[in-house]
């Protein structure tokens, strides 16, 4: 009996350094394959908005993602409604779609279709309008807007302008 | 101490260390094999070896290849195709039997389905194959990533980001995964590391684990008979080899085997020379690049048709119709409710189901394949929605199913 007391003991003395063992290899695990600090530290990125053209779709890169600006024309403004307005960036007179430009079901490109004003993804047959607003399954929702500021008439990708706040709070950026 | 004699020969020295002639029966020359099989069960031999063939290409290929997103592509297209000495003969034989394990697997699933042998004791030996094939597919998919094309990037994408699970918007395990926002140096490094070991070794511990669920219960036979194999082998042993219903694994078994599979080497090798374009993509001969989706997406053939249950639907459904697709093929010996052990077409409303279901991922296969639009869509959507049914129905019809 007082073996199998012995042995029991021994028994769970090994459990608990394996037990604390196996945890603290978890964790160590786990933080290995988090993004590195390099990687987190990702810039900002200085957009002129002078250049665009309207209706041409311009794509910028940031934090390795396609970033769509898109210049609206009078007549795309002319039929807009509501929930499209909220989510125009406007910078003077101008009025502009700016969203990353990554499918919001898989995250395929969509490539936009001038001609017929919207966005239309090739991998699963996502549309979504010049407002970036999902119109055609399956995407569940619209190309969400980055942090964004507004610098005169340029456009600062990655730091929260009054602008972006705003929209944020208005829940229109995702 | 263990007592030891003085040996008489090698084989006796090794005999008495190893028990080498005890293993050689067991494994081999008294490993029992029904007469009353077709070339159908050569497929496990087929697997093994182009399993080997997968195992030996790449470890030449792994001489060469650079995993870094600078130099991977040029590595493989330039380096290991245009500069090494056959390296080109690496390349195809590695693309081609990538693409063609999946053709044997599937053959060899079906007949697994077809002739009931995963039920009756033989539930491991299908539990252990559908690991298997997750294994294998994880092996195909970090693979893909490796020439860091256009498909490999897009693929990468694409797939990672089914693990923010829809609407829960996990997207801190799609982050985690790659090590960055989007698919870059830590991702493919980490893939890299995947396919050339810890996915191999899961492989090789799994067959191990098939090869031993199927010595208790044996290999199933073309008319599911259930027969006693102590009395069957003491028949073969006492000289009645006719009589007997069985014969050796080794050498007799074995030597039918082998004949399938240089059958199926003659064809394999005709497709490495002179037919091996189906095994790689021209899109994924333009390097990835990160601000340009290919204008068409879709995976590579033995893919199809999870991908098409994924397509027709919302986001969120999607994800689960796809999640039901991977899963739901190692729950089948439970689903089906018979005891019978029979070739599907004695079955009766089975045969119904096995051909429906053959006809469906057949379907399901050629509209993953063509642009989503139209008429494909819909197809692809009837398709998708009858697969899951036929699992819903499964039950049912094997519970009617009377009793042989
Ligand atoms: C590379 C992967 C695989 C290898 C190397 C392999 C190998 C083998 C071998 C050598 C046999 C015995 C001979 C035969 O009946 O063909 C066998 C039997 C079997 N395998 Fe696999 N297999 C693999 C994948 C799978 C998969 C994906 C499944 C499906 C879930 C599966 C299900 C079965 C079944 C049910 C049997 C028993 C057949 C019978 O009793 O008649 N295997 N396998
Ligand atoms: S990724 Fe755009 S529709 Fe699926």
């Amino acid at each position: 009996m007082e073996n199998n007391s012995r042995r029991g003991f021994m028994g769970k003395a090994f459990g608990a350094v394996a037990g604390v063992g196996a945890v603290g290899s978890l964790v160590a695990m786990k933080q290995t394959w988090d993004p590195l600090p390099s990687v987190k530290a990702a810039g900002f990125t200085n957009v002129d908005l002078t250049t665009v053209e309207a209706n041409v779709l311009v794509v910028e890169k940031w934090r390795g993602k396609p970033i769509f600006i898109l210049k609206k024309t009078p007549e795309m403004l002319a039929k807009q409604n509501d929930e499209q307005n909220a989510r125009d960036i406007k910078v003077g007179e101008d009025s502009y779609l700016v969203c990353i430009g990554l499918c919001t079901h898989l995250g395929c490109i969509p490539a936009y279709a001038s001609g017929e004003e919207k966005f239309k993804c090739a991998c699963h047959g996502g549309e979504f309008d010049t407002s970036g607003i999902d119109i055609l399954l399956p995407p569940p929702s619209p190309l969400p807007i980055p942090p964004f500021k507004i610098d005169g008439t340029t456009l600062v990708l990655g730091e929260e302008g009054e602008e972006y706040k705003k929209m944020k709070e208005a829940g229109v950026t995702v | 101490m263990a007592h030891f004699e003085k040996a008489k020969s090698i084989h006796d020295w090794l005999d008495q260390r190893l028990a080498i002639d005890k293993v050689n029966k067991v494994m081999q020359t008294e490993y029992w094999i029904p007469k009353n099989i077709n070339f159908l069960w050569a497929m496990g031999m087929v697997l093994v070896i182009t399993f080997m063939m997968l195992l030996v290409s790449g470890i030449f290929l792994l001489m060469y290849y650079q995993p870094n997103i600078a130099t991977a592509f040029d590595s493989v297209n330039y380096t290991i195709m245009r500069e090494v000495e056959f390296g080109w003969l690496w390349r195809h034989v590695h693309a081609v039997a990538a693409s063609v394990v999946f053709l044997i697997i599937y053959i060899h699933m079906f007949t697994g389905i077809y002739y009931g042998s995963y039920k009756k004791g033989r539930e491991m030996i299908w539990i252990s194959g559908m690991l298997l094939f997750v294994a294998f597919s994880a092996e195909a998919f970090s693979g893909y990533m490796l020439p860091w094309g256009q498909m490999s990037y897009w693929a990468g994408m694409v797939i990672t980001n089914l693990f923010s699970l829809g609407s829960l918007e996990m997207n801190g395990i799609v982050e985690w995964i790659r090590g960055d926002y989007v698919p870059a140096q830590a991702f493919l490094t980490r893939f890299f590391m995947l396919h050339v070991l810890l996915v191999p070794l899961a492989i090789m511990a799994l067959i191990g684990i098939h090869f031993a669920a199927l010595r208790i219960p044996h290999v199933n036979n073309q008319d599911g008979d259930e027969f006693d194999y102590d009395e069957e082998s003491a028949k073969y042993l006492a000289g009645d080899t006719k009589g007997s219903k069985v014969i050796r694994f080794a050498n007799d078994f074995l030597s039918k085997d082998l004949f399938v599979v240089a059958v199926y080497l003659i064809f394999f090798f005709y497709l490495v020379f002179w037919n091996y374009g189906f095994a790689m993509d021209p899109v994924n001969f333009d390097p990835a690049d990160g601000l340009k989706t290919p204008a068409h997406i879709y995976p590579e053939w033995y893919f199809l048709w999870s991908y098409e249950i994924l397509r027709p639907f919302s986001k969120d459904i999607g994800l689960m119709a796809f999640g039901f697709a991977q899963v739901i093929f190692v729950l089948l010996p439970f689903l089906d409710r018979s005891p019978n052990v029979a070739p599907a077409n004695r079955r009766g409303p089975f045969a119904i189901w096995f051909w429906l279901m053959i006809v469906d991922l057949i379907a399901l296969t050629a509209m993953g394949k063509l642009p989503p639009e139209g008429i494909f869509s819909t197809i692809g959507l009837y398709a998708a929605v009858t697969f899951i049914a036929l699992w819903v129905a499964l039950p049912f019809i094997t519970m009617m199913e009377k009793k042989k």
